[in-house]
């Protein structure tokens, strides 16, 4: 197993707030890794960092071995990152396959209007192409995040909150389609506060509590491990 | 030295004025989040008011002052932040922008309405006439006053901000408004008393200057820019930086001017004369510390124009197109000569405010230059080779394009209000540095020369009025090709959510440079094609305000609502030259109708605002409106009905009925009848206003017809629609904001606009 991505101490500062304070994590390739911790942990911001929105304090971002810290964000979608936000970013007022299609289009894929209906398709949001992504309900935004992410052809997908707003129906649909992407050669890092979609999916599971990763191991580990249990599971139980 | 002693003196005061300026801008901003671009208008109007009071009336100096400082202009700070800006809370920041831009509008026509520039008393300063002797250099009283005047706001700032509750309110509502609130703060009345402190010291600024600089609307409402650039320098929180700055700004103006007048300084630069270089100072300061802002961050929901732009249908879209020339071609035979080039006045204005549809309606990014480009475009066509020629054409559009790109470059890296700003400080640089060599417009014209096409005359009014409908049809269509692109999906995706666009590859810097550069070519041609005599002032900065607040009302993303927009401006010069009494009331008009945004849906103005924008994205009723104000033109041209009664049938028609137009089309029967019927009688009452109104003034009659209009509007209102449920009332009727598009599409639905 090689590594796609590593995080190697990176430290983020709001002012007087330690959003992240040295973390270290590895993500393998072709696997699905939770990423998991109370509110306030620092997860959005990890993923901000990983995408390039926001600058470490200090630390560094590798993806494939290569660091990627001075990288633009917009650079950062051809080398493969994809993600999705947990506060809604769409394209509110262009409909649902537009939203994609813009996606596609930016991915420079050579056929966007096929790439854009086949991962409409495969979020199962064909019969709402055309409406206006604002008026969706927010289980099915929040499938047209992953949708749009997808369009852009990611190595790596970073998913915010994901089946949040889903009912247990769609969220069991999208449990199966994160184990399909991982088939395809999609490497996942899953930020989730539904703990049953956690441990059925994830290969490994970092746990992240203020800014700290107090661990990291396969779901049986963290289940059973006391500190995570002290720090969230407890609370989330 | 001496000399250096009384220009430094110079500079003070000058310095002393924007820092009472700016530190008033500053205090509206940090409490109430506005960013007042009618700071500047605010203290003209104090200036003219105390003028008034002051020589024409005679009161006492202090009377004067007291009345002007202590009532009107905290009256005016509260009706503006109380009528004008209510509900805006919520709505972003270029929302409020622009309801302040039109606030500045409707300020400067109504102040060119009470005083026009006619023969007047003098503007004399305090104890004018008097003078003390500094350091062996005679100072007017009215600067010293200016000295002291900065000294104890200064003071007083510092007091109120850390001494009194009042002042420690404002700044816990600054630090963190939820915060202040839950410790029972209000922040609602701490704005409004910063807003009455800020218009006070406004005020205070702009009597001052008046003295400096003598009566004039437009220097002393651009007051605004000087006051900016102080106010940027304190990063529009610190005071002390911020009076730091306005000093720094005076000391270099007072400079510059002592400086042009020695041996020494260069009177020209590269064969462009130097002299304009004093006055742009603090354009150039602005537009300079703008640039070394730094870099945006990308964030969510950051300030920009959000509208929906409904995709253009091509068949629309054709349809349209035609319809326009064709209707050109056949209204302009009937036209009389002066009519037509009234004609071709509103379709060059048209093309100006469809040139924001790419720029504002489509990437939501605001400027306040559009007119600056058009100038730009006629410059070049003027200076170029060619006579006329096509090509000299396309090389003008594609240089006023790079021009767009270049200059909006730099400022791109900035966001919504700081943008806006950047443009605005574009403008007035190029109209000051610019426009006013003598090698650009030679004895302040440049002579255009009209298109050469083979076969057609276009120095003649038909031909040009036909052409440039076709012109404007082209630009309608490109735009909707652009619209149903791949770049103009990129541009409504950057409008919505740059953050999203980023993270999937989307270079916003480039994006963003595109929106500008299509936008100004477009703005070129409304310059390059306006063939004959034509001076800078038609492109000033103040021209292009009621532009972008047409473009904004009227529905910046639709085609159609552009057209609107420019038609409505271009019958301003219509109703101004055939009807001079009313002339003033059209100037306020933009600066009102862009107003009504920030007002409670319930407000009449309101309603006519947001009663246009259905009819902009309603094909039939759009044309039916045109139609209309078609016919009315051609009535009152061979005489039929009289110019006060055109102009009583058109504000009817236009903001009474027109509004209607979508509704009617779908209610039948006898409501139908009905409304038509109301309609008819309020359009027969205008037709013979002359007679029935015979023996009423002027004041009298303006009445009559808003009242007319308010009466028929509401009266077929009441009539097609039931009686809508109270709904909770939007913060933003236009839809910039607030709006989620659910409710849109629900109240697109319950308006019949959409099946
Ligand atoms: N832009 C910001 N400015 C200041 N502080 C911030 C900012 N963004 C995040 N924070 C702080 O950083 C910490 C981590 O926030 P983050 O959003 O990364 O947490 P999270 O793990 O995603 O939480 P949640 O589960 O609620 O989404 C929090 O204390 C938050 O208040
Ligand atoms: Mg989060």
């Amino acid at each position: 197993m090689t590594a796609l991505l590593e995080v190697r101490s990176v430290a983020v500062r709001f002012g007087g707030v330690m959003a992240l304070s040295g973390v270290d994590l590895d993500v393998q390739k072709d696997s699905i890794t939770g990423l998991i911790g109370p509110n306030g942990a620092g997860k959005t911001t990890l993923f901000n960092v990983i995408c390039g929105i926001r600058q470490p304090t200090t630390g560094v971002v590798l993806l494939d071995n290569e660091e990627i810290n001075g990288v633009p964000t917009q650079k950062r979608s051809a080398m493969g990152i994809g993600r999705t936000f947990q506060r809604l970013e769409l394209f509110t007022t262009l409909s649902v396959f537009d939203n994609v299609l813009v996606a596609a289009e930016l991915a420079r894929v050579s056929n966007p209007h096929a790439v854009a209906r086949e991962q409409i398709e495969l979020l199962g949001l064909t019969d709402r192409a055309d409406t206006i992504a604002g008026e969706l309900p927010t289980g099915s935004a929040r499938l047209l995040e992953v949708a749009r992410a997808l369009a852009g052809r990611p190595r790596l997908l970073l998913l915010d909150e994901p089946a949040s707003g889903l009912d247990d129906v769609e969220t069991q649909q999208l449990g199966v389609l994160l184990q399909q992407l991982k088939s395809l050669g999609i490497t996942v890092l899953l930020v989730e506060h539904d703990m049953s979609l956690i441990m059925k999916v994830c290969d490994q599971i970092h746990v992240l509590d203020l800014g700290n990763v107090i661990a990291s191991g396969t779901p049986d580990q963290i289940q059973h491990d006391p500190s995570v249990i002290d720090a969230y599971l407890g609370a989330v139980r | 030295m001496q000399q250096l002693v009384a220009y430094t003196v110079i500079g003070l005061t000058t310095g002393a004025i924007y820092a009472l300026a700016s530190s008033g801008l500053v205090v509206t901003y940090v409490t109430s989040g506005v960013f007042n671009i009618a700071h500047g208008a605010i203290g003209m109007i104090a200036a003219f008011s105390y003028w008034q009071v002051r020589f024409e009336w005679g009161w006492p100096a202090p009377v004067a002052l007291f009345a002007i400082l202590g009532v009107l202009c905290p009256a005016l700070g509260l009706v503006i932040d109380r009528v004008a800006l209510r509900g805006l809370a919520q709505a972003t920041e270029v929302t409020r922008l622009t309801a302040t831009v039109a606030l500045m509008a409707a300020f400067i026509g109504i102040a060119t309405w009470i005083w026009p520039p006619e023969n007047r008393q003098p503007f004399r300063g305090f104890f004018d006439g008097n003078n003390v002797s500094v350091l062996g250099v005679n100072v007017g009283w009215n600067k010293i006053i200016a000295l002291i005047a900065a000294v104890v706001v200064a003071g007083g700032l510092r007091i109120l901000l850390y001494k009194t509750r009042l002042g420690i309110q404002m700044r816990a509502v600054v630090d963190d408004r939820s915060l202040a609130e839950l410790n029972g703060a209000r922040p609602a009345r701490i704005a409004s008393a910063s807003w009455a402190l800020g218009a006070s010291l406004a005020g205070l600024a702009g009597i001052l200057l008046a003295a400096e600089v003598q009566l004039n609307v437009v220097p002393l409402t651009l007051l605004v820019i000087n006051a900016y650039a102080a106010a940027i320098f304190g990063r529009l929180k610190s005071l002390p930086l911020t009076f730091l700055g306005a000093m720094a700004l005076g000391l270099t103006e007072a400079y510059l001017l002592w400086g042009q007048g020695q041996s020494w300084f260069p009177e020209t630069i590269g064969g462009f004369s130097t002299s304009g270089l004093r006055q742009a100072t603090p354009t150039i300061f602005l537009f300079l510390l703008l640039m070394l802002l730094p870099q945006a961050k990308l964030r969510a929901g950051a300030a920009r124009v959000r509208e929906r732009s409904a995709i253009p249908q091509w068949n629309t879209a054709i349809l349209g197109a035609a319809v326009l020339v064709i209707g050109s071609i056949a209204v302009t035979g009937m036209m009389t000569r002066s009519n037509t080039i009234y004609l071709i006045q509103a379709l060059i204005m048209a093309l100006a405010v469809v040139s924001l549809v790419p720029l504002t309606g489509y990437a939501g990014l605001v400027s306040l230059a559009p007119l600056t480009f058009a100038g730009i475009g006629a410059v070049l066509m003027s200076k170029m080779p060619g006579d006329g020629n096509v090509v000299s054409l396309i090389a003008v559009v594609v240089v006023v394009a790079l021009i767009g790109a270049v200059v909006a470059l730099p400022a791109l890296r900035l966001e919504g209000i700081y943008l806006a700003l950047a443009t605005g400080a574009f403008a007035l640089l190029v109209s000051i540095l610019v426009f006013n060599q003598g090698k650009i417009f030679s004895n302040g014209v440049a002579e255009v020369p009209p298109l050469r096409l083979p076969g057609v005359d276009l120095s003649q009014p038909r031909p040009k009025a036909i052409f440039l409908s076709v012109a404007f049809a082209v630009v309608g269509l490109l735009l909707v090709a652009l619209r149903r692109s791949s770049l103009g999906r990129q541009f409504v995706a950057m409008k919505d959510s740059p953050l999203a666009g980023a993270t999937l590859g989307m270079n916003l810097v480039r994006t963003k440079a595109l929106a500008f550069a299509m936008s100004a070519a477009i703005a070129s041609l409304a310059g390059a094609l306006d063939a004959g005599k034509v001076a800078p002032d038609n492109y000033t900065f103040d021209r292009s305000l009621p532009i972008l607040l047409l473009a904004i009302v009227s529905g910046v993303g639709s085609i159609g609502g552009a057209f609107f927009g420019g038609m409505l401006l271009g019958s301003n010069t219509v109703l101004a030259s055939i009807v001079p009494s009313v002339s003033n009331i059209t100037q306020v008009m933009p600066g009102l109708i862009g107003l009504s945004m920030g007002r409670n849906p319930n407000g009449t103005a309101s309603q006519i605002a947001t009663g246009f924008r259905p009819v902009t994205s309603h094909p039939q009723s759009l044309l039916t409106a045109l139609s209309g104000i078609g016919a009315l033109w051609l009535l009152t041209s061979v005489d039929i009905i009289s110019h006060w009664g055109f102009f009583a049938a058109l504000v009817i028609w236009g903001l009474g009925i027109v509004p209607n137009l979508p509704a009617l089309a779908v209610t039948s029967g006898r409501s139908r009848a009905l409304c038509l019927l109301i309609a008819a009688v309020g359009m027969g009452i205008a037709a013979f206003f002359d007679d029935i109104f015979e023996a009423v003034p002027t004041g009298g009659r303006l009445l009559a017809i808003i009242v007319l209009f308010v009466v028929v509007g509401n009266a077929i209102r009441r009539i097609h629609t039931p009686v809508a449920p109270t709904s909770k009332s939007s913060p933003d009727l236009m839809g910039l904001t607030g709006f989620t598009p659910e409710e849109l599409s629900q109240s697109d639905r319950a308006i019949k606009v959409v099946p």
